[in-house]
This record gives C-alpha cells, sequence and structure tokens, in this order.
C-alpha cells in the first residue's frame, strides 16, 4: 500500500491522499488522465480493472469517484476529482484506458450533466433527449410538472458530440455521425422477445453482417438511486430485490454488508450460514432460468418446460422461508428476516438429490445437440484482455479465464469456509459462458452440501434499531450476484438516510460490450451472443 | 337475471368481484337481446374467452412469473392462453407485467393501438397497477391507467401465478358476458380516407 501511495505522490505532487476503506487520493481534474494511464501500465500496480466509477453531487461541486482494481495483485485504490462550475461543469474522460468507462461517465453525464473530455460520445443513456434537467443532482425538481409523461416515441438522433482540447486550451465541441452515411439501421427493441426485456438496440447492418450496435437503455429506468435518498436505511433494502430479480438474494447481501461494515455490526454465524445457501440457492435458480431462456432464444422451447420444472423446485424453497417466490425480501441489516422452515434442510437435500440427473438431462438434450453447439462455438468471441478492459465481471468473464470470482478474491459469509472451484473456460465464445453457468449450478449444489447439515444454533439476527445512522464515510461492497461482480457504494453523512447509494451492476458491463462483441456476426447471432451474456434490463437501467 | 359469466375452471360463485361484473352485464343487456344475435353472440364468446393470446410484453420481475404459467407447473395452455404472440397484431390482450417508465410509456401505447380489436389489457403487479414501491419516482408513470383502459388489475410484487391465472380467468368471464355482434365488433374506427385529388 505504501507502494502506492508513493507511486502517485511521486507521479503527481498535487494528489491529495486521505485514508480511508482503501487508499483514497484527490487528484486535481486535469491530470486525471496522465495519471490513469500511469496506474493502468505500471507494472507493479496495474489498475486494468475499473471496478465503479460513481458520479458524485458534494453540494458546491460535481464530481466522480474512480475505485480501481489490480487484477494481478488484488489491491484497490480511490481516485477522486471534482469540479466546482455547476453551471457547466467538466470533466476528463479515463474511456480510452478502461473501455467500461465508456457507459460509466455516459450514465454520470445522464445524471449529473457532467461532461467529459475526450469521450468520444457524449449523449444521454437512460434518460429522453428532452429530459428537463439531471435527476440526481441535490437540486433537481422532481415534481411531475417538471418533466411530463411523454405521449410520443422520441426521434431518433443520429449524431452525437465529443468534446477536445484544443491547442489554445479552449474546449471545442465537436458533432459526430452515429452511423455512416448509407448504413442499413433497424431497431431491435425495446419490445423484442430476445432482448430480454426492453432493451433498445439500434443496428447497422451490411447485407446481414452487423456494423455498429449503438445502444439504447433506460425503458426501466425507475429512478431507485434518487428514492434511496430519501428513504431510511432498512427502506433501502427493499429496492435491491427489484433490481435484477434473478440476484435478490445477493443484491440484498451486498447492501446489508455495506450498512454491517460501516456499522461495525457482527452478524450471528447462523445468520451467515443461511445467507450463503440462499445466495447459492439464487444462483441456480437464475442460471436455470438462463439456460431455459437461452434454449428458448435457440429455438427449443421445450428445454424452458425441463429448466422450469427444477427451477420450480428452488422457488419451493423460498416460498416456505420466506413467503415469496421472487422479491424475497429476506436479508436485513444483521441477519436475516425470519429463521429457516423445518422443511429447508429436506427440501434442499432433494434437490441436491435430483439435480445431477436433470443436468445431465439437459445436457444430452441441449448442450450435446448439433444446433445448439453449432449457433454457440465460436460466436461472439471475448479475449481474456477484452474481459478485464470491459470489466466483464462474472460467468460471462470465467468465460474467457478471467478468474473474478468475488467468492475466491474476497470472500465474505462463509465462502471461506467451504470448498469449490472457480469454472474458468478459456474459449471466450457464447458456448464457454454458456458451460462455465452449467458448471456452477454443480458447484453451487457442492457447496450447499457442505452447509446444509452444518447450520450451527444460535440467533438468526442481531436486533437493529428501526432508524440507524450510519457514521460518515464512503463505503463499498461487492459480492458476487449471479452474473457477476454487483458493487454497492454508500456515501454517509451521518443522517437517517444516504446521502449517495450507487448499485454498481455486472449487466451494466456487459451491455456496454455488445457492440465491441457482435460486430462482424451475423444478425441472427446477436440473439445467442445476447442471450449467452444473459443480462437482466432492470438490473443495468435501475 | 341469469349472467352467463360461467367458465369451466371455477365456480361463479368462487370468484370475488361478482357485482361488477353484473353491472356490467345489466349495462350490456339494458335494451333486452335479440335471439338470434344473442346466442351467435355466446358461441362466438365461447371460442373467443377460451383462445386469449396474449402478447409477449414484459418489462421486469412480473414477466419471469409471466414464463413460470407458461412453463409446465403452472401451465396457461389449460385455459387456452398458451399461444404467446410476439407480434401486436396477433394478440387479443397485452400483459402489462412491470413497471412502466417515462421513455416506455409512447412505446406501450404504440404496441396497443397496433393490436386488432377486440383488445384488453391486464394490468399485472404493483408496478402497473399504481407505480407500486416507486411510486414517487421522477421517471415512473404511477399505474398503467394512466394510459391505458385496463380491464383486469391483479395486484401483487410479483403476483404468484395463481394471481395471475385467477386475474386471466376474470378476463374470460369479461370476454363472455360482452355483446359480439354490434358490440366489440364494431369498436374499431373507420379508417379515414383519404382525398384522391
Amino acid at each position: 500500500m505504501a507502494n502506492i501511495q508513493e507511486k502517485i505522490t511521486t507521479f503527481l505532487p498535487e494528489a491529495v491522499f486521505e485514508e480511508g476503506q482503501y487508499p483514497t487520493f484527490t487528484v486535481p481534474a486535469e491530470k486525471l488522465p496522465a495519471l490513469a494511464r500511469m496506474l493502468h501500465d505500471d507494472a507493479d500496480l496495474q489498475f486494468d480493472n475499473l471496478a465503479a466509477l460513481v458520479g458524485n453531487d458534494w453540494g458546491d461541486t460535481l464530481g466522480v469517484v474512480y475505485y480501481l482494481n489490480s487484477v494481478k495483485y488484488n489491491h484497490w485504490v480511490i481516485l477522486k476529482a471534482a469540479t466546482a462550475d455547476r453551471e457547466n461543469p467538466i470533466l476528463y474522460s479515463v474511456s480510452d484506458v478502461w473501455a467500461n468507462a465508456n457507459f460509466e461517465e455516459r450514465e454520470v453525464y445522464d445524471f449529473f450533466g457532467i461532461r467529459f473530455i475526450g469521450h468520444p460520445d457524449m449523449r444521454r443513456i437512460f434518460l429522453r433527449g428532452d429530459w428537463a434537467g439531471y435527476p440526481l443532482r441535490k437540486d433537481y425538481d422532481t415534481s411531475r410538472e417538471n418533466n411530463r409523461v411523454p405521449t410520443e416515441s422520441e426521434e431518433n438522433n443520429d449524431k452525437t458530440i465529443s468534446l477536445s482540447v484544443n491547442a489554445d486550451g479552449k474546449i471545442e465541441t465537436k458533432i459526430i455521425d452515429i452511423f455512416d452515411k448509407d448504413d442499413y439501421i433497424i431497431n431491435i427493441g425495446p419490445q423484442h422477445p430476445a432482448t430480454h426485456g426492453v432493451m433498445h438496440f439500434r443496428t447497422a447492418l451490411d447485407g446481414e453482417i452487423i456494423k455498429k450496435i449503438d445502444v439504447h437503455c433506460g425503458y426501466i429506468h425507475r429512478g431507485i438511486e434518487k428514492l434511496w435518498e430519501g428513504m431510511t436505511y432498512p427502506q433501502t433494502l427493499h429496492m435491491t430485490d427489484r433490481l435484477d430479480y434473478l440476484s435478490a438474494c445477493q443484491n440484498r447481501h451486498a447492501l446489508c454488508m455495506c450498512i454491517e461494515e460501516a456499522m461495525q455490526v457482527e452478524v450471528p454465524q447462523r445468520a451467515q450460514y443461511i445467507r450463503t445457501m440462499m445466495d447459492e440457492l439464487m444462483r441456480i435458480n437464475s442460471h436455470l432460468l438462463f439456460f431455459s431462456t437461452l434454449a428458448m432464444d435457440l429455438g427449443s422451447v421445450t428445454a424452458l418446460c425441463y429448466g422450469f420444472r427444477e427451477r420450480e423446485k428452488v422457488l419451493d424453497i423460498f416460498d416456505e422461508t420466506c413467503g415469496a417466490r421472487m422479491s424475497l425480501n429476506y436479508n436485513t441489516i444483521g441477519g436475516v428476516m425470519a429463521d429457516i422452515h423445518p422443511n429447508f434442510q429436506r427440501r434442499i437435500k432433494e434437490l441436491i438429490a435430483i439435480m445431477p440427473g436433470a443436468l445431465k438431462e439437459y445436457h444430452n438434450l441441449f448442450s450435446n445437440n448439433v444446433i445448439a453447439r453449432n449457433r454457440m462455438i465460436g460466436m461472439g468471441n471475448l479475449s481474456l484482455d477484452d474481459a478485464i478492459r470491459y470489466n466483464m465481471t462474472g460467468p460471462s468473464g470465467r468465460g474467457s479465464g478471467w478468474a473474478c470470482d468475488v467468492r475466491k478474491r474476497n470472500p465474505y459469509a462463509v465462502y471461506d469456509k467451504v470448498e469449490f472451484d472457480e469454472v474458468l473456460y478459456t474459449e471466450g465464445d457464447s458456448y464457454a459462458r454458456y458451460m462455465v453457468r452449467m458448471k456452477e449450478i454443480e458447484q453451487s449444489l457442492h457447496i450447499l452440501e457442505q452447509l446444509v447439515d452444518n447450520i450451527p444454533e444460535g440467533d438468526f439476527a442481531v436486533k437493529m434499531k428501526p432508524i440507524i445512522k450510519v457514521p460518515e464515510g464512503r463505503y463499498f461492497k461487492q459480492v458476487e450476484a449471479s452474473r457477476g461482480a454487483f458493487g454497492i457504494y454508500l456515501e454517509s453523512r451521518g443522517e437517517k438516510n444516504p446521502y449517495r447509494l450507487k448499485v454498481v451492476s455486472p449487466g451494466y458491463s456487459l451491455v456496454g460490450a455488445i457492440d465491441h462483441l457482435v460486430k462482424g456476426s451475423k444478425i441472427a447471432d446477436l440473439i445467442t451472443i445476447g442471450a449467452s451474456l444473459d443480462y437482466v434490463v432492470p438490473d443495468i437501467d435501475r | 337475471m341469469e349472467v352467463k359469466a360461467n367458465i369451466k375452471s371455477m365456480k361463479y360463485d368462487d370468484f370475488k368481484d361478482n357485482e361488477a361484473l353484473e353491472k356490467m352485464v345489466e349495462e350490456l343487456r339494458a335494451n333486452g337481446t335479440n335471439i338470434v344475435v344473442g346466442c351467435l353472440d355466446d358461441a362466438i364468446n365461447w371460442g373467443r374467452s377460451n383462445s386469449l393470446w396474449p402478447l409477449t410484453f414484459a418489462t421486469s420481475c412480473c414477466g419471469i412469473e409471466f414464463m413460470s404459467i407458461g412453463a409446465a407447473r403452472y401451465d396457461m395452455a389449460r385455459f387456452g392462453f398458451e399461444v404467446t404472440r410476439a407480434s401486436p397484431r396477433q394478440a387479443d390482450f397485452i400483459m402489462v407485467a412491470g413497471t412502466i417508465v417515462h421513455k416506455m410509456a409512447p412505446v406501450l401505447k404504440r404496441l396497443y393501438d397496433q393490436m386488432a380489436e377486440p383488445k384488453y389489457v391486464v394490468a399485472v403487479g404493483g408496478c402497473a397497477v399504481s407505480g407500486g414501491p416507486f411510486k414517487n419516482s421522477y421517471h415512473v408513470v404511477r399505474g398503467v391507467g394512466e394510459i391505458l383502459p385496463v380491464d383486469v388489475y391483479i395486484p401483487g410484487c410479483p403476483p404468484r401465478p395463481e394471481a395471475i391465472l385467477y386475474g386471466m380467468m376474470q378476463l374470460q368471464r369479461k370476454v363472455k358476458v360482452e355483446n359480439f355482434f354490434g358490440g366489440v365488433n364494431r369498436q374499431e374506427q373507420k379508417p379515414i380516407e383519404e382525398s384522391q385529388d
């Protein structure tokens, strides 16, 4: 850690050091790109992964917090850059260093109005082009009169802008065409059964070869991060289940852990065991749904019925213990909401008994099917470097050989007490991503097997007050959700509601890379590649 | 007065909100019913109510429960709903499963407009009913009723598959009592004739 501090202060003496969860440096905005490049390229530091980029409104300044991680050394550093100009805030882009910054910076522009010099495409991404104001600023007027429900769809705008600094130090705005002049463009979505929700891809085609994809998000943007700022901490928990509804437990686990760490609450062992088991059940649930939908997208509708047959067994376990099939609302600050149902262990054992047979059946029916293999093998190739550059965590990254499992890298709950393999494939194609998920079901069952009979006795939660005041500070916590590293960024000013609470969703990085992945593929393969990434749109849009 | 809203799957008295249906029938039958047309109506409505085809439309969590009722355990094929259509032009009703936000609202309206008459709207889940947990958000429509005429509301977050099936059976009953001839088959506006000059 001293090494990081030394290197940064030697490179940039103006950087202000600050203690925190990780070493934090406040950097003058114009110096940031050079520092970012140095941190990325330096052989001893190798910060090759931008784990989070969080826009912020600190009252008199607007700014961005960067969480950098090194894949090789697994060390972290936080950078901060801010501008005092609220009328026309401008910062510098790092999208040429880390590719996932492209979409993340567009999000910051959308919500805070900060424009980034050097960013190739400075447009809104979630909200409509005619939206008034920047919603996550503290002085934003949330009234309905400010922005009414529109009656007309938005006209497609094929122009974007990019800012640059010219030789005299002045800022120039350049207008760029998104597509070439005679591109043939078709819209896939927002209402399309194979986009897995309401995602809008504007696709430029050359014959049936994809030239470029322009992604439009926000068709299910519910403004959860703004709602959170008006809620007490226990209230904020309920939104997490509705982000990625197939990682409901893991998402909530992340937020609970973040608050618990800030409050320094010790969670009882029993709750830790139950949480881990619930996370793994959720992962099985999610991967079974992935199998079903992927098969359905490739035309095998019968496979859907097979996948759902086992998925219902998992849902039965949730149903008995949590009282719900999907929005479980189970984790709470300091433990879990209620103790497990008497049938819990028996049902898990039943699941462990039937799953190997079911998986064999899936492989016979689908994984080894010649049509499925032909459509998936070699489609949407992703190299290891690109996976890291685009921050594609989870099974999608592991399909390219990136050992990015948070459960292994930074163990939480009882993951350090159980034995399991991190499933890695090196092919990087759709089939590898598919197989990673299928093998992960086996590993999840293996984890459940080790825990099911060893749940310790004791309390399932520590009693917390209904109104919690989290100590002032900045906290960041990651868990391994069903589709990748799910991060929660919490900034508290010691009040009863969070000052800023942000979700770093794995799906957002996945769609950020889709243009890169499908370029040169046939249009029919877009469906395969999209299905193999397994993004969930409400998780992306928030 | 006899209400012919019986469906095979469930007894009439086991349903809730029968008063709403009876009131609707009373209004429809206020001027009596022609025997021939009435009998034809019954025959056609029997067919229509048992082959309601939904549009594959889902924005969030409720959509997964919609998939669950399509799969084997809940099996909506028992009621004739199994033919989910990806094109609005072939669908009989739209299940609004999930939150509708500002950016999506015009798209949803357009999908509805593209559907052929007679068409129905089922609002599934808290968000589609009233905005649900996101009611206070700057970007959420407070219930799909703001933009579309809703026939059946199914509350829940998300509703259980049983609840969705119950709501869809309510829709079946509603379809059964309608007047087809001179009623729902004539709802479509005449296309505006363009001048030929």
